[in-house]
């Protein structure tokens, strides 16, 4: 089956990269767009609605009217900055992990091992199969044989992976659910460059395998690289499940505690954290950004 | 596996050389994944079999966590779960493919870029921010509650009515972005051909556009119901027990909130779960190469 899956796709095909057709200019019809433009309108209320009504809910006293004391006032403590930023370190690290398994990982299959291209590609998509409330039912079960383990140094390696101040069991669990967002985009840059030309014209100019990846293959795909990192540390920023039934305290987790017992914090920390999700993408379309400007200049000069 | 020789043709002595040099890259990733993902889901799988004697210590094999499983409030959970995320993703293919199509139609490169974009940071505003931003709008002290009285009319937010307003709010972005695409790969010329042959509109979308599109809509109508029937937080901070969901119960069982030592029963849900979700990976899988086959 393996065999079949690699023949089937042919070997230089970048459908990520199809550019959708230049489309000639609309035919005159009689008709007048409304149901486009109601249909448009109503997604926007829709979408809109929600976003300025808890913006008004925050800002809203039943008592004194206008104010943004939950803004100047409890939104920024100790216990949120905390909070917070354990998630960014958790996203950061997540990112990271995931980078270095990853990356080495699937540029040499695209180069050498073809043969074990299906079975990356499966074992990357596998974690979609495993909603995460399954994934950490698993991974509660593994950490309760601990007190068996008691006299091995898997007992210690067991307690180091649950340290309060920097949890690794999440940041390893984070990693194996971000698997199919650096699997999908990883394989759609590896598809759109040609990198075995790449790769053999900077070894036979003498460049060692770790300066071939660092300075040919990466800056190569550095898009890719960009969006399945930025989509990764937005899914960590907002996680909730994983990190409250093994009991830690991240953004998300803090959040839900908080809106228990004041509901306009909550609502400001979602908006809060609706932002953070907007300025990620956006410096992921800016960091992006360069790269294809680049490409689509080096197309019209061709 | 790994020990077939590589497809580079070279002398046997290069080769051997070649694949030396192969596994610091490759098998920290198999390391990683079975430690980290292959053992929790043999310990899923493993305890969902057995039971353990609170006695003794000794556990046994037994299918006792799995027929609870499908019994009782359980079995309710699970069904709660499907038909949630079935009126979901047809609600929100259906809207998804609206929307995506009065983009497509209305030719206007920055209403798509900012739709696009839009949907990026929409079909990640998902979870426990998602379910704040809901009650904030339309919980009991809610804007739009108060604004529109909407709490005389009987509305209320934590029924299965309110987590469908509020999951189809991540969901219809997801499936915007995922039908943009097919949507594109309609060609202008298939609506010239059939309008030349004198089909009206409504003929070519029954007898061309929808045929084609049907794995693409199919696909990420499946995609949809695996997203919904998956998510957790949302519902828990939204209505947390008060709709039945698996989800929640999986997490409730965990935490010992229903009753000590039910741990078993949580991981047989799980694999409940996760059998769900294998038999809609089943199904997509095909109708993502149909739809390639048309529109790749």
């Amino acid at each position: 089956m393996a065999g079949m899956t690699t023949a089937a796709q042919p070997p230089v095909a970048p459908p990520s990269d199809r550019a959708p057709e230049p489309r000639p200019a609309p035919p005159a019809r009689g008709r007048r767009p409304y149901g486009r433009l109601a249909v448009l309108l109503l997604a926007f209320l829709y979408f809109a609605l929600p976003v300025a009504a808890s913006l008004w809910f925050t800002v809203d006293d039943p008592v004194k009217g206008f104010s943004l004391d939950v803004y100047t006032g409890h939104l920024v403590s100790g216990d949120m900055l905390g909070s917070l930023l354990l998630s960014v370190e958790l996203g950061l690290a997540t990112v990271a992990l995931g980078l270095l398994l990853v990356v080495p990982a699937m540029v040499v299959v695209h180069l050498r091992l073809p043969r074990l291209r299906p079975l990356v590609e499966i074992l990357c998509m596998t974690p979609l199969v495993v909603p995460p409330i399954a994934l950490v039912a698993g991974v509660n079960t593994v950490l309760s044989w601990a007190p068996d383990l008691a006299r091995t140094p898997f007992y210690q390696t067991l307690m180091v992976i649950q340290d309060e101040n920097f949890p690794l069991v999440l940041v390893l669990l984070y990693t194996v659910m971000s698997l199919p967002f650096l699997y999908r985009s990883l394989d759609a840059g590896l598809r759109a460059v040609d990198l075995k030309t790449l790769v053999e014209a900077s070894r036979s100019l003498g460049a060692g395998r770790l300066t071939t990846l660092g300075r040919v293959v990466v800056p190569n795909l550095r898009p890719a690289v960009v969006s399945g990192a930025v989509l990764s540390l937005a899914m960590v920023l907002g996680e909730y499940t994983v990190a409250s039934v093994l009991g830690y305290r991240p953004f998300a987790v803090w959040m839900v505690e908080v809106g228990n017992e004041e509901a306009e914090l909550a609502g400001a920390a979602a908006m809060l954290s609706l932002f953070l999700t907007w300025g990620l993408l956006l410096l992921l379309t800016f960091l992006a950004g360069g790269r294809t400007r680049r490409t689509r200049r080096q197309r019209t000069t061709s | 596996m790994s020990d077939r020789p590589a497809t580079d043709a070279g002398p046997p002595g290069r080769r051997r050389t070649a694949r030396r040099l192969h596994w610091p890259a490759v098998l920290p990733f198999f390391v990683f994944l079975a430690l980290c993902f292959g053992l929790p889901a043999g310990a899923l799988v493993y305890g969902a079999f057995t039971a353990t004697d609170p006695a003794t210590g000794h556990s046994h094999a037994t299918l006792d966590n799995v027929r609870q499983s499908l019994k009782g409030i359980y079995a309710t959970g699970l069904g709660g779960s499907v038909q949630l995320s079935l009126i979901c993703a047809l609600l929100a293919t259906l809207c998804g493919t609206l929307i995506a199509q009065a983009v497509v139609a209305s030719r206007r490169p920055a209403l798509r870029r900012a739709v696009v974009a839009a949907c990026g940071v929409l079909a990640n505003f998902s979870g426990a921010p998602l379910a704040f931003a809901f009650v904030a709008t339309l919980g009991t002290t809610g804007t739009l509650t108060r604004l529109l009285s909407l709490g005389d009319t009987g509305f209320s937010l934590y029924t299965t009515a309110g987590l469908v307003l509020a999951y189809l709010y991540f969901m219809i972005p997801l499936m915007v972005v995922t039908v943009l695409p097919a949507l594109d790969g309609l060609r202008t010329q298939w609506r010239e051909a059939a309008a030349s042959c004198g089909a009206t509109r409504g003929q070519f979308w029954r007898h061309i556009g929808l045929p084609v599109l049907l794995p693409s809509l199919l696909g990420g109508a499946v995609l949809l119901f695996g997203t919904a029937f998956a998510s957790h937080a949302t519902a828990a901070v939204m209505v947390g027990s008060s709709v039945p969901l698996i989800t929640v119960q999986i997490s409730n069982a965990l935490a010992g909130n229903v009753l000590a030592g039910q741990e078993n029963l949580a991981l047989a849900m799980s694999l409940n779960m996760v059998v769900i979700a294998l038999l809609v990976m089943a199904v997509q899988i095909p109708l993502q190469r149909r739809s390639a086959r048309w529109l790749g």
